[in-house]
């Protein structure tokens, strides 16, 4: 025996992924790859994105054609070591078993969203994950819902109960607002918290997101156990304009597209669904004047008004800043003004959107940091 | 999100616009159910059930029935229209067009333009298409394509229960005049379908399935017949790009074109017949605007030149089949000069 052999199957990427296709292998069939690489691209109903493998190793035999179209579980690929003989890399493909009625009992107890209501307004929320240590929140940004966590809260949802939140106005949530600032969306996320029985967690916040969880911080610290800035508001001034203005203008198709692109470092990973989804909220009675009231409140003049620099790095709690190297909604350059002051961790291949695009990379951040 | 079917779908999109807005008002033949017997009122909701339980929350002022005059209906919903209200007028089958098309191509769709612009004609026309019910010649037809070609009519040939509820509420808020065409088999057809109330823009066509060897146009119950061809021809290696417009007046002639652009291929499923029809219109649309793209010649599955037999054998070949659509993907895609 020359040592394990072992299966590279599809993954399951969310909870509602039930298939992938192969967009390309980055990896040829007898190459090695070290711990971390890349191996393959593979495009769910959301976004293209890369596997990266956990330890290193050789790319036996690839059994995946490019463009196929393969159900959660399937088999990609044998990983074993140079020396092990054909007739054993046969003997494991023979032997591999079928995944279909896996694939099927995991499509049918898929959670869906759940409401509670908060100060007599509905907000949507996903619980996933049991267990006894800290929940975990995830805070969405600027006119995105939940799901955008989709590759990232089944993996933290192992070890903990975590909890993704539609801020108000937004994905399942109420559309009507107050003002729809970090004050009002703070409060709605405490509130929300407070009805599920939770007393302290985790924050992970994404872009607008972001600056909801730093404001939540800062103002009740005693409820904050960590917190994970991704891509956020609330670190300096700048901000892509045409994006916020665009992304309200749309409602077509192309638009949208347009505006989505600016969102990502390769525009080809955007899937029609995924532009599609955002169409489906945005065409919703009063999700246009709701992005309106939530644009004028963060970004009013193309300016971030929300500056929580200074009282972040002032923050007594453990605090860190994940961003995508190609970010073209909020400029690099507020988290490597951080550098020095916090953990900032800047990935490769990501624009403005880390969890989905690095979702690996992301989960396994957010995992370090919650599980301290 | 719950399932809903089309006509959960229609029902709903009248309650939350007559809720939003007391000027809609609902105007047919049997709209209210029965409103004429002692007792009986709500009973059904129109023969397909689409408004059911109208007129128990608007009450007789806006759930209007009327007796069987088609002319009536449709010149007093232009009328009151013009006059303020938003009426959605209820044309039982499409085929009693005839009766007061009058009122529709030539008083509702002219008011606008006539009046300089200062008239507004905020008319809905829900109407039912399609054969296969064997309701014979005089039920069946699917005629959109003559409200298509009137200037100052729209026209929307939803094919899911979430188009029609967006695409419904879109008409119902539009100034000009809208054909709403429902297909007679497809009210029981579910999908996702939100509770909150919606518009999808007209115009704007819906990409159902995407492929790259072959464009596919397809409306209403063609577009689901359509997906089975394709579902079919994918294990022959055979992708097809399935472009459901929604909206016949307006169509959206840029989403199709860039399909073609990419697959070089087009058929065209239409359940109409076949001249004059919208698989000419867009066979046309592609000989005329993307003619250096195309591989092989547009290519179009109709009805026959027929009226809509009553055998139920006879009536299953009228209409087109997943198989005949194949079938003719097949000939597309195998052509060569």
């Amino acid at each position: 025996m020359s040592g394990p052999i072992t299966a590279l199957t599809m993954p399951k990427w969310g909870l509602v992924m039930s298939e992938g296709k192969i967009v390309s292998w980055k990896k040829r069939q007898g190459e090695s790859f070290a711990a971390g690489e890349e191996i393959l691209e593979i495009e769910t109903t959301k976004i293209t994105n890369v596997m990266e493998m956990p330890q290193a190793g050789h790319l036996r035999r690839i059994l995946a054609a490019e463009g196929a179209t393969l159900p959660v579980g399937a088999l990609l690929a044998v990983i074993a070591p140079e020396n092990a003989s054909d007739t054993e890399i046969d003997a494991f493909v023979a032997g591999f078993a079928a995944p279909e009625a896996a694939a099927e009992s995991a499509s049918v107890a898929a959670p869906a969203p759940q409401m509670v209501e908060v100060g007599g307004r509905r907000l949507s929320y996903l619980e996933l994950g049991e267990g006894e240590g800290t929940p975990l929140l995830f805070l969405h940004g600027f006119g995105a819902d939940l799901n955008s966590w989709m590759f990232v809260q089944p993996a933290l949802a192992v070890a903990r109960r975590t909890i993704a939140l539609d801020l108000p106005g937004h994905g399942g949530s109420a559309k009507e607002l107050g003002k729809g600032d970090a004050a009002e969306m703070a409060e709605a996320a405490l509130g929300a918290l407070e009805a599920l029985g939770v007393a302290h967690v985790h924050l992970a916040g994404h872009s607008l997101g972001g600056g909801v969880a730093a404001f939540l911080a800062c103002r009740r610290p005693e409820k904050v156990k960590s917190l994970s800035l991704l891509a956020s508001a609330g670190l300096g001034p700048e901000i892509n304009a045409a994006f916020t203005e665009g992304f309200i203008r749309a409602s077509r198709r192309r638009e949208a597209q347009e505006a989505l692109s600016l969102l990502v470092h390769d525009p080809a990973l955007l899937s029609r669904r995924m532009v599609e989804d955002v169409l489906r909220y945005k065409r919703l009675d009063g999700v246009e004047r709701a992005l309106e009231q939530v644009a004028e409140a963060w970004f009013g003049g193309g300016r971030q008004r929300l500056d929580l620099r200074d009282e972040i790095a002032a923050l007594n709690l453990p605090v860190q800043v994940i961003w995508g190297r190609e970010d073209r909604i909020i400029p690099l350059a507020h988290a490597e003004a951080l550098q020095g002051k916090l953990p900032v961790h800047i990935l490769e291949g990501a624009g403005h959107l880390p969890h989905m695009e690095r979702a690996e990379a992301t989960a396994g951040l957010l995992e370090a940091f919650a599980s301290v | 999100m719950a399932l809903k079917s089309i006509r959960q779908a229609i029902n709903e999109a009248l309650f939350q616009e007559m809720r939003r807005d007391p000027r809609v008002v609902v105007i047919g033949e049997d709209v209210a159910g029965g409103a004429a017997t002692a007792g009986e009122r709500d009973c059904a909701g129109g023969v397909f059930g689409t408004t059911k339980g109208l007129i128990a929350e608007f009450g007789e002022g806006r759930v209007i029935d009327t007796p069987i005059t088609e002319s009536a209906i449709m010149g007093a919903a232009a009328g009151a229209a013009v006059a303020g209200l938003r009426p959605v007028a209820e044309l039982m089958f499409c085929d009693f067009l005839g009766v007061c098309f009058d009122q529709i191509f030539n008083q509702a769709a002219k008011f606008r333009y006539m009046f300089g612009g200062k008239a507004k004609t905020p008319l809905v026309i829900r109407t039912t298409i399609g054969a296969g019910r064997g309701s014979a010649a005089q039920h069946s037809q699917s005629l959109y394509h003559i409200f298509t070609s009137i200037p100052g009519l729209k026209c929307v040939v939803p094919s899911n229960a979430y188009d029609a509820k967006g695409l419904l509420i879109s008409a119902i808020r539009d100034d000009d005049p809208v054909v709403f065409c429902e297909h007679k088999l497809m009210y029981d057809l579910q999908t996702e379908v939100p509770d909150e109330p919606y518009r999808i823009p007209f115009g704007e066509a819906s990409v159902v399935r995407e492929g790259d060897d072959v464009t596919i146009v397809a409306l209403s119950r063609m577009v689901h017949y359509s997906l089975e061809a394709a579902l079919a021809l994918a294990r022959e290696g055979i992708e097809c790009e399935i472009i459901d417009p929604r909206t016949t007046s307006p169509l959206d002639e840029e989403t199709i074109l860039e399909s073609l652009e990419r697959t070089g291929r087009l058929l065209v499923v239409d359940e109409a017949t076949p001249r004059c029809g919208l698989a000419v219109d867009i066979a046309a649309l592609a000989a005329d605007k993307a003619f250096a793209a195309l591989k092989a010649p547009p290519k179009r599955v109709t009805a026959p030149f027929t009226p809509v037999p009553f055998a139920p054998s006879l009536e299953k070949l009228y209409i087109p089949s997943p198989e005949r659509i194949a079938a003719a993907v097949r000939e597309v895609v195998g052509y060569r000069r």
